[in-house]
């Protein structure tokens, strides 16, 4: 039995599997319809994220399988003083698989010790977000064509970023990526991730604090949001989310096919005038999520076409 | 007991001068029955001064904690007076309730019934990273 707990659970064929499966998805739904007829997807989301549990609940429905669950550990049994370990292992009791999100890091591997079925990690604090990842990879998968010799910029909050983490210690397992990571002096890459994954790795990166400088040589532009929880200083809060706000004007010296990711939500980071240039993909990204969810339900469950 | 001479037991050799406290909690030899000497900067030719800990009893010592702790240490098995086995250490891969995590977001500060699990990251650095949320932990003692 597989979980999900971290994107490196993961091998590159593994991944490259599951992004080729997506795309068949994408094509040709109606032969995935029925796949997953009679199995059942627990979401339980011990913390709030409508997004996240709808993106799951619409890759299982889309499946042909039903969905249950909780969002927010205070209609749950977690509120009586429950371990995540006996909830987990209560509802595998019922359920094919589950997809849970907690505040906590770590509880999704603490689950899996306990759980009868795959546990995928639907976020766990700060710490990982695999599901997201493989959003990212099968977005630019699609817009590129490839996941190998690229330059992909990362800009805003690279300190607390996780999905950032996880997309550059994902990319870099590819041939030829160029990191560029923009930020504000606060919030750059952690020492740990540029030691331990790029320079163990002899992959090159460069930092900046100039999103301009950066623009014309980006194959990807990956934005993110300043997170308002990360602060224990609101004035922090408010001079660094203005950092780098995404615009038109911003992108005129940009590549005509640049690609530009958001995980989402955004705040203010990309403008609305934005959304409507051909290279903003982050409601794509939106879309390929459940796709990429239906392969790994199907993957994690051993299930065929 | 007489120091020099364990009949059936174990004798934790090489330790870092100084360390051999460490060793006693981290082992719980406080809940032992039987004698337990600890002696002190002994002079030794390859480390200026070494402690040495004998344990006049046939346990099973936890090697994986001592390698935590310091894998220059030599464990000797005595049997009837005499040296039976000779251990060196290594850095485990795996350490089980030995060291803890601080992580105050992590799901064992929360949940500290939950086994408390690091795995080798780095035996360079003789670093281990939590299990669960994989924060670091560079060996202290
Ligand atoms: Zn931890």
């Amino acid at each position: 039995m597989r979980n999900l707990i971290d994107v490196t659970d993961l091998s590159v064929a593994e991944i490259d599997e599951l992004i080729a499966t997506a795309e068949d998805m994408i094509a040709e739904p109606d032969k995935y319809a029925q796949v997953c007829r009679g199995k059942q997807l627990a979401t339980l989301f011990f913390e709030p994220s409508t997004r996240t549990r709808l993106s799951f609940e619409s890759a299982m429905l889309s499946l042909g399988g039903s969905v249950l669950g909780f969002s927010e550990a205070n209609s749950s049994s977690t509120a009586k003083g429950e371990t995540v370990g006996d909830t987990v292992h209560t509802v595998s009791c019922y359920v094919d698989i589950v997809a849970m999100r907690h505040p906590k890091e770590g509880a999704p591997y603490a689950a899996a010790q306990y759980s009868e079925v795959p546990i995928i990690n639907a976020g766990d604090g700060g710490h990982n977000h695999p599901t997201q990842t493989l959003t990212d990879l099968l977005t630019i998968h699609r817009e590129k064509g490839r996941l190998d010799n690229l330059t992909v910029g990362f800009c805003g909050d690279l300190k607390f970023g996780r999905t950032v983490h996880s997309l550059v210690n994902a990319l870099s397992r590819q041939k030829g990526i160029n990191f560029v990571f923009i930020s504000p002096e606060e919030l750059k890459m952690p020492a740990y991730i540029k030691e331990n994954t790029l320079d163990k790795n002899g992959l090159s990166y460069e930092e900046t604090a100039s999103l301009e400088e950066a623009m014309p040589k980006l194959d990807i532009l990956y934005m993110t949001r300043v997170q308002k929880e990360r602060f224990f200083n609101e004035a922090d809060y408010i001079r660094l989310k203005d950092t780098y706000v995404l615009d038109p004007e911003k992108l005129e010296t940009a590549k005509k096919d640049l690609c530009i990711l958001h995980p989402l939500p955004r705040v203010n980071e990309i403008s609305i005038a934005v959304d409507s240039d051909p290279r903003a993909c982050y409601w794509k990204q939106v879309k390929n999520g459940k796709f990429i969810r239906m392969a790994l339900i199907m993957k994690l469950l051993e299930l065929q076409l | 007991m007489k120091i020099d001479s364990i009949q059936d037991g174990v004798v934790l050799d090489h330790i870092k001068a100084g360390k051999s406290m460490d060793i006693y909690k981290y082992l719980h030899l406080d809940k032992l029955d039987c004698s337990v000497a600890i002696i002190k900067n002994v002079r030794s030719g390859r480390l200026g001064k070494k402690d040495i800990i004998k344990i006049d009893s046939p346990m099973e010592v936890d090697l994986d904690v001592l390698g935590y702790i310091d894998p220059d240490i030599t464990v000797n098995i005595i049997r009837n007076g005499v040296r039976v086995e000779k251990k060196h250490l290594a850095l485990p891969e795996k350490l089980v309730n030995v060291i803890h995590c601080k992580n105050p977001r992590c799901i064992t500060t929360a949940e500290s019934q939950l086994p408390a699990i690091f795995l080798l990251s780095d035996a360079q650095k003789r670093s281990y990273r939590c299990a669960y949320c994989e924060a670091e932990k560079t060996r202290r003692v």
